[in-house]
């Protein structure tokens, strides 16, 4: 899909907030990701273009960070940690499920392009293992029956909300967009913070009134 | 009487915790208007004597940090929070950003007046979509406020704040190839010296801290340095986030001053989940050597922990009972290493592949008694040779496995295999009492 003059002007927004505008890499390929879905070779031109450097250079820099895709993932992007603590907890039998159920293998794609999975390092919520992040929000404390019924939701339209995020998962698009530095509007939505990690002050409240 | 001391998680359980509104109703934002009436010098001196000491695992004194930033030298100078928490276990900066983005950003104020920058960053990292929201609400909500922009609280002082959101790489958390990522570059650690203090971004002067340690700022500036030195030990000061995961009735989040023992903590929130024992824990992240039931009673503060032999890096406890191997363990860390090596140095990019490969062959019942020699002369070889210290963070769970559970590698060699239930260890295999 072509870059309007609108998207162009947002990729300028994003260029002016820095002193130097090759820092703005970043941000930028995060907002071909919201634009394409991936980072197609269209976005690293145009990336490559606006800070007058070598597509490349761009490349190399896209090919270092993990969180841009060279290929398409799905509309719900479905990331199981199975980092140390996560996977004794129980992610790795999460992932085994999922796989089985989906009928994918790490890094692929439902057939109706609705879900991808991926395996993920540590998300810093190991308080709430494990974990399940979708479009990279929070699903926490989860299960293999829960994971399936995350993934079955999400195929038939109608996803299960996250954890710890919105009201909604909005679509990896929309959450791409957010990484690229554009503001949804959705930050008031959903928990200040979970149990966990509101364990402690609970504990000191009733101890001081102990 | 409780020992937890809430500062930072003071007001975590009310639901706007967030917002500006909620930040002000408990003296949000008086800090920073009172540090502006200061000298900048007079605001790093208050921070040296408060003893505050960086929260993202070094320990580096932050008072002094901010005091190597060079005056008078006409150069733009640059603060940039590290906010790209990725250590395994680690899981406190993400939870106070989602519930108190205000305090990083006033914070942060405070300690760009400090160091003369009119231009701050905060490195997040990426794959913590709702966090990145809140922190760009309550930016936009702080320039609302003239907290930010220019002449911030009528000083005459301008500060730009700009959040760098990151791309999912755990090197990024290094300082220097955080520094090399916000300048849109891959994130490859830099050789020090220079140090950032002197050639940081754009090469130019600039502080890196903590999530953590800029958000203990404002607490320090309003109540005074004597108000934060008195709690802690005696080179540990103040109050810290501990974050106990695992296999414990109850994890979750606990302010508490420096030097609170794991034994305490577990009788705080409820201890070992019910029918277990604790086998081994990390102290501050998969970074930091393990310890075992022995270590229950160490102080958990920089000087405690270093005297028993690991780091008190960021206070991630990951607790593991009896039905954990240990092997496996630490073999998801080591690939955990081995795909986060950024492949500068070859000590680290090669040695950690290697790594993966013995420890594979040990968990499939392919190794030897003779691999574990083989894998302590690798660390040997790794430790101390590389840039930065992700290739050391890859030995400390290998070395220190083996020196506390030798036994269980070898059982591996006998056994042909794993000999654990991983079943065992899910939260599935029993229910967890609730809070």
């Amino acid at each position: 899909m072509a870059y309007t003059d609108r998207d162009i002007a947002t990729m300028d927004t994003i260029i002016n907030r820095y002193p130097r505008k090759r820092s703005a890499i970043m941000p930028l390929l995060h907002f071909v990701q919201a634009h394409d879905g991936f980072v197609t070779g269209e976005g690293i031109e145009l990336v490559a273009k606006k800070l007058e450097l070598e597509t490349a250079e761009v490349s190399a820099v896209a090919t270092f960070y993990t969180q841009y895709k060279r290929k398409p993932v799905g509309e719900y992007h479905v990331g199981v940690c199975t980092n140390t603590l996560c996977a004794i907890m129980g992610g790795d039998e999460i992932l085994a499920g999922l796989k089985e159920h989906l009928g994918l293998e790490n890094d692929g794609v439902t057939a109706d392009g609705k879900v991808s999975l991926e395996h993920l390092e540590c998300n810093a919520a190991c308080d709430y293992a494990p974990v399940v992040m979708a479009n990279w929000e929070f699903y926490d404390n989860q299960n293999v029956q829960s994971a399936k019924d995350l993934v079955d939701s999400m195929r038939a339209g109608n996803p299960i909300p996250p954890t710890r995020g919105p009201n909604s998962l909005p679509t990896w698009k929309e959450n791409s967009a957010v990484l690229a530095g554009i503001n949804d509007g959705r930050a008031g939505e959903g928990v200040q913070a979970g149990d966990p990690s509101l364990l402690g002050l609970k504990i000191a409240k009733k101890g001081s009134k102990a | 009487m409780s020992t937890l001391t809430p500062v930072l998680s003071a007001h975590w359980d009310e639901s706007d915790s967030f917002t500006i509104a909620g930040y002000k109703r408990h003296g949000g934002y008086e800090a920073a208007a009172k540090a502006l009436k200061m000298e900048p010098d007079a605001v790093i001196q208050l921070v040296k004597d408060s003893g505050l000491r960086g929260r993202g695992g070094a320990g580096f004194p932050t008072g002094m940090k901010w005091g190597f930033i060079p005056q008078g030298d006409n150069k733009d100078h640059y603060l940039v929070v590290n906010a790209d928490e990725s250590e395994p276990g680690t899981c406190k900066d993400m939870p106070l950003l989602l519930a108190n983005p205000h305090v990083l950003i006033e914070g942060m104020i405070i300690a760009s007046y400090a160091i003369r920058a009119k231009y701050a960053f905060i490195y997040l990292r990426g794959e913590v979509v709702h966090v990145a929201r809140r922190l760009q609400q309550a930016i936009e909500d702080a320039y609302k406020a003239g907290h930010l922009g220019k002449n911030i609280f009528g000083s005459g002082v301008d500060l730009e704040l700009v959040l760098h959101i990151g791309a999912g790489a755990y090197i990024c958390g290094e300082e220097t190839a955080l520094l090399d990522s916000l300048e849109g570059f891959r994130g490859q650690p830099r050789l020090r010296p220079p140090f950032p203090a002197i050639a940081g971004l754009y090469a130019r002067p600039t502080v890196v801290n903590n999530v953590e340690s800029i958000a203990s700022v404002p607490a320090i500036i309003a109540n005074g340095a004597e108000w934060f030195s008195a709690m802690g030990t005696e080179k540990s000061k103040g109050m810290t986030l501990y974050s106990l995961s695992g296999h414990v009735v109850n994890p979750g989040q606990f302010e508490a001053p420096l030097g609170i023992t794991l034994r305490q903590l577990l009788e705080l929130s409820g201890g070992i989940r019910p029918g277990h024992q604790l086998k081994f824990w990390t102290p501050g992240g998969s970074s930091t050597p393990i310890f075992t039931a022995d270590h229950l009673d160490t102080p958990l503060d920089y000087e405690g922990v270093s005297a028993a032999g690991s780091m008190l890096g960021t206070k991630a406890l990951q607790i593991f009972d009896e039905t954990t191997c240990v092997l496996r363990a630490v073999l998801r860390w080591s690939e955990f290493y081995k795909h986060e090596s950024c492949g500068k140095c070859t000590p680290c990019r090669e040695g950690t592949t290697w790594l993966v490969q013995i420890l594979r062959d040990l968990e499939n019942g392919k190794g030897t008694a003779a691999d574990l020699d083989k894998l302590l002369d690798l660390c040997d070889n790794i430790m101390g040779r590389s840039f930065c210290a992700l290739g050391d963070g890859a030995t400390s769970p290998i070395t220190s496995s083996i020196k506390f559970f030798r036994d269980e590698y070898i059982a591996h060699v006998t056994h042909g295999g794993c000999p654990f239930d991983s079943h065992a260890s899910t939260l599935f295999a029993t229910e967890r009492a609730g809070a």
